[in-house]
Order: C-alpha cells, then structure tokens, then sequence
C-alpha cells in the first residue's frame, strides 16, 4: 500500500472517466486521497495541475500532474507494477490501446450526438454507434473480457459503456438495443459490472440519470468537462 | 491476409500520420516495404487489415496490422526497443510525452484543415486558435533542442510530419509561423537535419500544390 498523501485525484462523481482511474488504483490496491471538484466552480489546484485542458481527471503522484485518463492508465500500470493491467507483448498493447481510442472517440462522439440531437441526426447516431457496438462484440467472441480471463486495460477503457450507456439511453430517450442485437458485449457489461472493483466504484445510478437529463436539458451542443 | 515474415506499410504521401510511422521505422532502421494506397480506390489488403476505419497508416509486420499512427510508433518503440528510443524510460515523463502527442493529435491536424477550408471570420477563428496551439507547444518545447530534451523522442516524431504543411497554413491564412512561434521554426530545421525526416517529408510546395488541388476538389475557391 502506498501512502495517501502520494497520491491525489481530482475528480467528479458522475465521470466516467474519473471512475475508469478510480478502477484502475483499486485493481492496484494503491491508496489515494479523493477530491471532488466543482465543475461550474474550478478550484486553483485543478487550474494549475491541468492548465491546457481544465478537466477531470487529474491524478497528482508526489505532485507531479498526469492528466487525460487513458495516459493516467498507462502511468498507473508502469509506476504501480502489481496486477498489471497492459498485456507485455507489444502487438496485444497495440490492439489494447486501439479499442480503448476506439470507443474514446468514435463510440463516444456516437454517444454524444444520440444524447444531444433529435430527429434523423438522433437515429443516424444510434445506427452508428451500433455498428461500432457489433465491432466490440465480435471483438469478444469467445472472450470473457476484452483483455481475457480477468479484467484489464481494455476494459477499463471501454468500461463507461457498460453503465453510463444506459444512464444516457435513460436520460435522452433512446435505445442502442444492445442486449438484443450484441450477445457478446450484453452478457460482458453485466460481467464487468459484478466485477468488486467496478461494482464498488459506481456513482448511484438514479442520482445519475437525473444529472445527466439535466445536463441534456442545459442546452444541445455543450461539451462534458470531463475526458 | 498472408503470414509473411516482415514489415510492410500502407500509407499515402502527403499524410503527416503516415510520416510519423515512415520516421519512426528510419530511426530505428527497420527495412519494410512500402505500398502506396490510393485513397479513392483503397486496396483489398487495406480494407481488411483496417476494417473499422478503413485508414492508413497501417503497420503490417508478420502479416498482423496495427491500425492508429501514434498506436504504431507505440508499436515500433516497444518491438524494435534495441536501438533509439522514442519514449523516455521514466513513467512521469512519458505521461508527458503521451499526453503532447495527443495533445497534438486532437488540436493540430483538424485546426489546420479549418485553415484551408473556410473563409472569413470562420477562417480568422481558426488562424487564432492555431497561433495558440503554436505557442502552447513552443512553450512546452522552450529551449530544448527536442521535445523529447537531447533525444529526438515522441512528440517530436507525432508533431514534425505537420511542419511541411505550415507553408500552406501561412499561404492560405496569411499568417507566418516564424512570427508567432520562432522556436518551433528552429525546432523543425534542426528534426530536418535528421535523416529520418529529410527524407520523409515532402516538400512544403508539393503540400501545397495537394492542397489546392483538394480544394478545386471539395469545391473550395
């Protein structure tokens, strides 16, 4: 165990990409000191230690800033040797941070729009975003999680669509149907989601929807100050 | 798709992508074999070795694609780790290094095009939001001789295929580079002196030329 004061992470509690560093530091067993930020409301520290970007999360080690989740990973799993989390061969790295860019920028602009819009540009999103769910199904054919037996990298990455797609199909009205047309990628969220890291690590589901239908409702195209 | 032993990449001249995977492979003096996609008639070769993004650059090696430019100079730092390293060996210094690649992923490539394609106050937005990002990274960059310090390192190899397109970016906003960010101007003079870029980027002017002619393309005075 390392000691709290090492290490810090500014956060918010709906983010995902916040949980999916939380994930990451309990899979490791590392201790660390939580700060929940406003984001209406940005504190100094926050300003300072992420300066270009002015999102969550930040993670500070001995008050060094690593910031833009998937990066964090990486730092986690280089820094904090135990339970790793990256496979070792080069070309499984590869394929690993392919699915984790993968669903960052395309599931998540998907995502975004079938949130945001309505009418066609709504239905065009949710046809895109299934073509992209049926890639990460086919992904898991025989699989038990993206990264194999156990839970890793992969999954991490891809992990906010395991709880926070249904948030936004709740919130926004919309339905990706993928627990009947994606066999695969339906049957490994319930799986990550039962997992103790993860299953301990969610923000309340109700107290999400609400945020995030209010989020909708604050107007169409604003970005989530989150990455 | 064949299991033949080597390296081979699909890729198409004027991508800045493409380039990083081209200098990455000089640096560590990787022979492979190159195959120029035309992006109006994609290969068979290209289309399944990418089926989700259907893009070059695509790495080859053993006949296993590795698909995303910065995933494969990733790729070919960690496989061919003997010899020029392009990540540092500390973990806080390559999250740096991660996050100005990415930094230049998301920012660099997508301002510039808005340069090129619109007009007006559109264009004049863009030209301010690309000043910025010029200086954001000349201050990263400060009085180093790379971003990667001595060595030639990650960010260098992701942010120098987009120096041969500065010429356009000045032409078509009139702005000058020099002007905004001079030490990124001597930053791209000094990664030219590397054998790895001077033969790996194309001539400002032939950029140019291929951005005209996207423009007479997409119908862009």
């Amino acid at each position: 165990m390392v000691a709290s004061a090492a290490v810090r992470l500014f956060g918010m509690w709906a983010s995902p990409a916040v949980r999916r560093v939380e994930w990451a530091l309990k899979l490791k067993g590392i201790e660390y000191e939580y700060i929940e930020e406003d984001l209406s409301n940005k504190s100094s520290s926050l300003l300072e230690f992420n300066p270009i970007n002015k999102q969550v999360p930040v993670l500070v080690h001995n008050c060094n800033p690593i910031v833009e989740s998937l990066v964090i990973l990486e730092y986690i799993d280089e820094t904090w040797k135990e339970n790793p989390i990256l496979p070792v061969d080069p070309l499984e790295r590869a394929k690993a941070r392919f699915w984790a860019t993968f669903v960052d920028v395309k599931c998540r602009e998907e995502s975004r729009k079938a949130f945001f819009m309505e009418g066609e540009e709504k239905e065009k999103a949710i046809e895109n975003l299934q073509v992209q769910l049926k890639a990460l199904d086919e992904e898991l054919e025989g699989k038990k999680f993206f990264s194999g037996d156990h839970i890793g990298y992969t999954d991490l990455a891809v992990g906010w669509m395991a709880f926070w797609l249904g948030v936004a199909e709740e919130a926004a009205g919309f339905k990706a149907n993928y627990d009947v047309k994606f066999p695969n990628f339906s049957r490994w969220m319930k799986d990550f989601l039962a997992e103790p890291v993860i299953k301990d690590n969610l923000p309340p589901r109700e107290k999400t929807v609400e945020f995030f239908r209010a989020f909708k409702q604050l107007g169409s195209c604003t970005k989530v100050n989150q990455k | 798709m064949a299991s033949e032993k080597g390296v081979m990449l699909l890729d198409f001249w004027v991508s800045p992508f493409g380039q990083r995977a081209r200098i990455a492979l000089a640096e560590k003096g990787v022979e492979y074999e190159y195959k120029e996609e035309n992006l109006r008639d994609k290969s068979e070769l290209l289309l399944k070795s990418n089926p989700i993004h259907k893009k070059i650059p695509v790495l080859i090696h053993d006949g296993k694609p590795i698909c995303e430019s910065l995933i494969i100079v990733q790729y070919i730092d960690e496989t061919w780790s003997d010899k020029a390293p392009l990540l540092p060996s500390d973990p806080y210094q390559r999250a740096q290094a991660r996050f100005w690649a990415d930094f230049v992923d998301k920012k660099v490539f997508e301002c510039g095009g808005k340069l090129w394609k619109l007009k007006g106050e559109e264009q004049e937005a863009a030209k301010k939001e690309m000043i910025e990002i010029l200086q954001i990274l000349e201050a990263q960059l400060g009085d180093k001789k790379y971003f990667g310090g001595d060595i030639f390192g990650f960010v260098d190899v992701a942010f120098v295929p987009f120096t041969s397109w500065f010429y356009s970016y000045e032409t078509c906003a009139n702005f000058s580079v020099e002007e905004v960010a001079p030490k990124i101007v001597q930053w791209a003079k000094r990664c030219m002196e590397r054998e790895s870029v001077e033969k790996t980027l194309p001539d400002p002017k032939r950029v140019y030329e291929f951005v005209c002619y996207l423009k007479k393309r997409f119908g862009i005075e």
